[in-house]
């Protein structure tokens, strides 16, 4: 495909070349162990701590907090896993029926296995229910998982307040920012936050590297057993150009979040504003005061969502679809099941997750092709009467 | 990303026949926005009974779209009996393929024409014919034990979550798993059955008394039945090396077609159960057979 407008930012996002250009030497030349006694190795030892530097000054923290783990998956799988197993006597996980499966399949697989879970709904805007989450959490509850931002809609949940209600139970608390590291402001000096995850590959550094964090003084069970590597909490040798290349892209988030919530916002609001008024019909999901500033989560009615991306896609357009069809999944996303948004409309819902790498043209063209696509697709639905 | 063929995006690019007929002589409707796809046929028959117009409205994927679109090429010239022997397989071939969890568009293309083809016979003959649609085994997507059954069976299926691929049921809350298990079970131990009946295990090399028993049995159970259900009768006569000498009676052996009975019938019977090599002669002088 020779030219591809990229919105699907919140599945992957580009690698940013000057990340790119801080990893290579480690894929070349500098291939030492960072464990080895030899400065060959030791070099690259030094990289990683600047690294974890760099990741631990993005979220406000220390660098000891910050654990490098392979992906999003696998941190939140550490975070609650770890923590049950570091209180044996209680049985019972909080969270959220609009989680990432990352989370939501390990709880569901912890209920099989004896625990108890869980789930607190949201409202038709995806906004949590936090009377139901004081309700739910008891002196059985090991842990309560919230997710910070959600990577459908871009619904970002008050989380300093979640972590306040929880902990004044004193209960740990871990929150998947998998879509918010990058592209809000987080501080966790600040917060009541005790674990944290995040992954490299949505916030343009490659895939297979990703961040647990783990406040001081949180009691978290060794997940991964080996070498002392990651204090002894999670061995095996490290994925030293991944680390490297996260250290960097954390410094470039830094460094464009301003950007991510002026320009990129501006970008997707015009978006927004361009589909709602070019096709008839539709209706954005989500909470559209509290969203992350690049995720736009549109649904048009009587259509549905595997056939506009193929559309699309012969523009060079690619986004995603919460539809059934698309995962191969008989029912349409959980998250918008959650909010209520009728089947009718969640067949039929569009995400569009921007970067700082989209431009305006791009915008424009995506909100010029769009109508027609619909269009076309009305005409073969028997819900539209033409 | 799926892998769809380039027959299934040449249909979901440039469907044909998309439209609604007003004055249709059957309609049919099937699906649901809820259930994430729904598909609305209409046909109009000419003068012969032939289909002579039929166009579609789909809402789906790709591949709903697709089946639907190849399925009005498809049934165009087709009278209803014609048409009412299409099968889900049929759509997936000519469209070389869809992904085992895209099945059920198929089997939605089939259920769509069958209503319609219904829908005709409730209009202008006045008679619904009385299709049981059977009991509701999965609510999620409402599927029944028939349409169950019926997936199982055409498309040889024996796990859950293949019926699931080709009719959805068992998708949702998987409450029906159980029942799913047990209508496999039972549509594949009729197979089965039916099966071990029809073929029996061929010995590799068989001795000469071993055949003539052979080639009784295979008369006897497989042939004879099926010859007086049409009025004829068979009786073996002799059998020399390779060579079946028959005796046909009754009505078969007056027919103008008894030759091609023989051959085609009894020989390839005798074939398929005791050996290959076998040709069947008929005794031409027994009585009425000089006359004919
Ligand atoms: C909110 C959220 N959590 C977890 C993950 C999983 O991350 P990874 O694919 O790196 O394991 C994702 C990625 O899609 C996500 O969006
Ligand atoms: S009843 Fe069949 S999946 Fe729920």
């Amino acid at each position: 495909m020779d030219s591809v407008i990229y919105m699907d930012n919140n599945a992957t996002t580009r690698v940013a070349d000057e990340v790119v250009q801080e990893m290579l030497p480690y894929l070349t030349e500098k291939y030492g162990n960072p464990s080895s006694m030899h400065t060959f190795g030791g070099q690259v030892g030094k990289k990683i701590a600047e690294a974890r530097q760099r990741v631990a000054t993005l979220l406000g923290c220390h660098p000891e907090e910050i654990l490098f783990t392979s992906c999003g998956t696998e941190s939140d799988n550490t975070a609650i896993k770890g923590t049950l197993a570091s209180y044996p006597n209680k049985r019972k996980v909080v969270t959220t029926r609009v989680e990432h499966p990352a989370v939501l399949t390990t709880c569901r697989d912890l209920e099989r296995h004896g625990y108890s879970i869980s789930e607190i709904g949201v409202d038709r805007a995806g906004r949590l229910d936090l009377d139901e989450l004081g309700f739910r959490l008891d002196d059985n509850t090991a842990i309560a998982s919230v997710m910070w931002a959600n990577n459908e809609t871009g619904t970002i949940f008050p989380i300093d307040q979640i972590a306040e209600i929880v902990k004044g139970r004193g209960i740990v608390f871990h929150t998947d920012a998998v879509q918010a590291v990058g592209k809000i402001p987080l501080n966790l000096r600040e917060s009541h936050i005790d674990l944290l995850s995040l992954a490299g590959h949505k916030l343009h550094a490659p895939k297979g590297v990703g961040v647990l964090y783990v406040r001081k003084g949180t009691r978290l069970s060794t997940f991964m057993h080996g070498g002392h590597q990651e204090g002894g909490k999670r061995g095996g040798t490290e994925n030293v150009p991944g680390i490297i290349a996260l250290g960097k892209a954390c410094e470039l988030a830094q460094q464009h979040l301003e950007e991510e919530n002026t320009r990129v916002r501006a970008l997707r609001d015009r978006l927004q504003k361009k589909i709602l008024a070019g096709c008839p019909d539709c209706m954005i999901n989500g909470d559209t005061r509290d969203r992350l500033p690049n995720t736009l989560n549109v649904s048009f009615e009587y259509i549905e969502g595997e056939a506009i991306l193929l559309m699309l896609n012969k523009f060079g357009i690619c986004a995603s679809s919460g539809s059934a069809c698309t995962s191969g999944a008989l029912e349409p996303s959980h998250v918008l099941r959650a909010m209520g948004v009728p089947f009718t409309a969640a067949h039929g819902s569009i995400r569009f997750s921007l970067s700082r790498y989209n431009t305006q043209e791009e915008v424009d063209f995506v909100a010029d092709k769009l109508p027609g696509v619909v269009h076309r697709l009305r005409e073969l639905s028997p819900f539209v009467a033409t | 990303m799926w892998d769809y063929t380039q027959n299934v995006m040449d249909h979901f690019m440039n469907p044909r026949n998309v439209g609604f007929i007003e004055d249709a002589d059957g309609v049919g409707e099937v699906g649901s926005l809820a259930c994430g796809d729904a598909l609305t046929l209409t046909f109009r028959l000419d003068g012969q009974g032939r289909i002579a117009d039929v166009k579609f409205k789909t809402f789906g994927c790709a591949s709903a779209v697709a089946s639907s679109s190849v399925l009005t090429e498809m049934v165009r010239g087709m009278t209803l009996e014609e048409a009412a022997k299409i099968t889900n397989q049929d759509i997936v071939s000519r469209l070389g393929g869809l992904p085992d969890q895209k099945m059920h568009c198929s089997v939605m293309g089939q259920e769509a024409l069958e209503a319609a083809i219904n829908d005709y016979y409730k209009r202008k003959k006045g008679m619904a014919p009385t299709q049981p649609r059977g009991n509701i085994v999965c609510t999620c997507f409402g599927v029944t034990d028939l349409e169950i059954k019926k997936v199982v069976h055409e498309n040889d299926l024996t796990t859950v979550e293949e019926v699931t691929n080709y009719c959805k049921a068992g998708g949702g809350c998987g409450g029906c798993h159980g029942r799913i298990a047990e209508l496999i079970e039972e549509v594949q131990g009729e197979k089965v059955r039916t099966e071990a009946e029809k073929k029996p295990i061929r010995p590799v090399r068989l001795t000469n008394i071993q055949k003539i028993q052979l080639v009784q049995q295979t008369i006897n159970e497989q042939i004879r039945p099926a010859l007086r259900a049409d009025g004829g009768d068979i009786e073996l006569i002799d059998v020399e090396g390779n060579t079946v000498l028959v005796a046909l009676r009754g009505m078969c052996a007056q027919c103008r077609l008894a030759e091609f009975t023989m051959k085609d019938v009894v020989q390839a019977r005798l074939r398929e159960f005791v050996s290959d090599d076998l040709i069947v002669e008929e005794q031409k002088d027994t009585p009425g057979a000089s006359e004919a």
